[in-house]
């Protein structure tokens, strides 16, 4: 194709935008409510999906074992354990030190009487693996794994924590991808409207067009042009004003329940637009392409 | 060296029949009834030789605006076959259309002149849809205008131009893609006589640099003077075909 014809066609894409002011404007309204808000559950399951990644990464299974066992055998145990793809990292607690740590909490305050056990260890037999899982979904499986291990004796789990945390970033995804679908069908369904609408108006020169050889493509074109700009303009749009808006609503739900900013941590605003920013302009370019494309196939059998 | 005739329309080895180098268009026992199922072109035979001025005419539903619909492959026969320089279009696939088309030149008795462009715009409008580069188009435009007499009002829209103005554009519109045939339905229904006259001069201007020419009228003041290949149609059959004749009923 020749460069001119693309400049042609990129010029009667946007002449069309301004032939229909009325129509543009509601389509591009339309497409900018629909990626703000999807832009707002984009951010919202980002901000949980980060949050439930940091609980699960504070999660974590603890693994006793056998009287008698090695700390030769623990420590490769741990190696084994540690391979495994549900698990982040392990960290192991000998005998002494569980002592250790454990008289310093139970005796505070009368350390004398901790002298009383020295070179006895009660917890001789207690030494641990921590193992922090990389997913809390995958508890179970690690349970049923270690407990299948014969020199585990015991193995201590937070079974409700664990399911909850999966339970409540599955909930938060499927709601989000239901609405954010419904928008999007939405707004397929108003960009072919305004297209439609511009093919009306230009019926008769799409005809002359015809007449005189253009090709499908060359008529199609402006109105594929139309159709991404609208697209494109409705998706910048309402990424710039969350750009902008993310910060100040953190900042003012953080003041407003000071409770939570010991649990929430959020994500700042690059982290999440390192994803939204292309997510949101493909989708923006990918709902426009799709309603003009579709609506110029079924309108322009000439 | 003719300006126009020379477009190929259709590339080397797309040849479908054994006619001659002569013929441009034949047809041979085209039928065309509409899905209302009115009958509109009832067994047509016809041959139009390359470079001939042809008028069809007869009353209105006589089926002469079919025809010219199934040259431009806007329908399709419903029996019989039509062929354009050797090419079965019956056979013709959709993407191959608007090559096609590209060989035909296609004026109307309403203009269809794009009302939101001027004179200028309207004559490159065709060019541009045929990917011409820019440059081309920067000179053939002006040619084209000052052959159908219209250099000075590249800059007017069409609601500022006349009828005969206006048809003026539409024909240097058809012209300049240098066409092998140039369809004209009925282009001088909305003319006075003057500027029927003008059209008609310009059309047989072209003729003679080697266009077929084929002209859908009711004019017979016009037809009965140019003495041209008339070709009369009545409920969809042709009722006569007589060269250097007169208009008939």
């Amino acid at each position: 194709m020749r460069f001119n014809t693309i400049v042609y066609c990129l010029k009667q894409g946007i002449k069309n935008i301004f032939r229909n002011k009325l129509f543009s404007l509601a389509s591009i309204s339309t497409m900018a409510a629909c990626i703000f808000l999807f832009g707002l559950f984009y951010s919202i399951v980002m901000n949980v999906q980060f949050m439930v990644k940091e609980a699960e990464s504070s999660l974590c299974v603890t693994v006793f074992f056998e009287p008698g066992t090695s700390e030769t055998r623990i420590s490769v145990l741990g190696q084994q354990i540690a391979g495994r793809n549900e698990v982040s990292h392990v960290e192991y607690t000998s005998a002494d030190e569980a002592w250790d740590s454990f008289k310093d909490v139970y005796f505070e305050g009368n350390e004398e009487y901790a002298k009383a056990f020295m070179g006895d260890n009660p917890l001789i037999n207690c030494a641990y693996q921590t193992i922090y899982l990389s997913e809390a979904s995958m508890q179970e499986s690690l349970v049923n794994y270690l407990e299948s291990i014969p020199d585990v004796r015991k193995v201590n789990k937070s079974e409700l924590t664990a399911n909850s945390f999966a339970d409540f970033g599955m909930l938060i995804g499927y709601v989000s991808g239901a609405i954010i679908l419904i928008l999007l069908a939405v707004a397929v369904f108003l960009i072919s409207n305004t297209v439609s609408v511009g093919i009306t108006v230009r019926r008769e020169e799409i005809s002359i067009m015809k007449l005189i050889g253009a090709t499908d493509f060359f008529v199609r074109a402006p109105f594929l042009v139309e159709g991404i700009l609208i697209g494109l303009v409705g998706a910048a749009i309402p990424l710039a004003a969350i750009y902008y808006l993310y910060g100040s609503v953190i900042s003012y739900v953080l003041e407003q329940f000071s409770i939570l900013s010991s649990v929430m941590v959020f994500l700042p605003i690059t982290d999440v637009f390192r994803s939204l920013l292309p997510v949101g302009l493909i989708l923006g370019v990918g709902i426009g392409f799709l309603g003009s494309s579709t609506t110029t196939r079924k309108h322009l059998r000439v | 060296m003719s300006p126009w005739g020379s477009r190929k329309l259709f590339l080397r080895g797309d040849i479908d029949c054994i006619y001659g180098e002569y013929e441009m268009i034949v047809f041979e026992n085209v039928s065309k009834t509409y899905e209302t199922g009115t009958p509109a072109l009832n067994n047509v035979n016809l041959k139009i030789e390359k470079g001939e001025f042809v008028f069809i005419v007869g009353n209105s539903g006589s089926g002469k605006s079919t025809l010219i619909k199934l040259l431009l492959k806007e329908l399709e026969p419903s029996g019989g076959k039509i062929y354009v320089n050797n090419k079965l279009l019956n056979r013709m696939k959709r993407r191959h259309i608007p090559r096609y088309r590209r060989g035909l030149g296609v004026v109307f008795q309403d203009f269809r002149l794009l009302k939101d462009r001027n004179v200028y715009e309207n004559i490159a409008f065709a060019q541009r849809v045929v990917g011409t580069p820019a440059r081309v188009i920067r000179r053939q435009v002006p040619s084209m205008l000052s052959l159908v007499g219209l250099a000075e009002k590249y800059r007017s829209y069409p609601k500022q131009l006349s009828g005969g103005e206006q048809q003026r554009v539409a024909l240097a519109r058809a012209l300049v893609n240098n066409p092998a045939i140039l369809l004209a339905d009925e282009p001088t229904g909305n003319l006075d006589p003057r500027n029927s006259w003008e059209i008609m001069r310009l059309l047989e201007e072209i003729n003679k640099r080697g266009t077929t020419v084929l002209v859908v009228t009711h004019n017979q003041e016009i037809v009965d003077a140019m003495k041209k290949r008339v070709i009369t149609m009545h409920k969809g059959l042709i009722t006569s075909d007589e060269k250097k004749s007169g208009y008939h009923q």
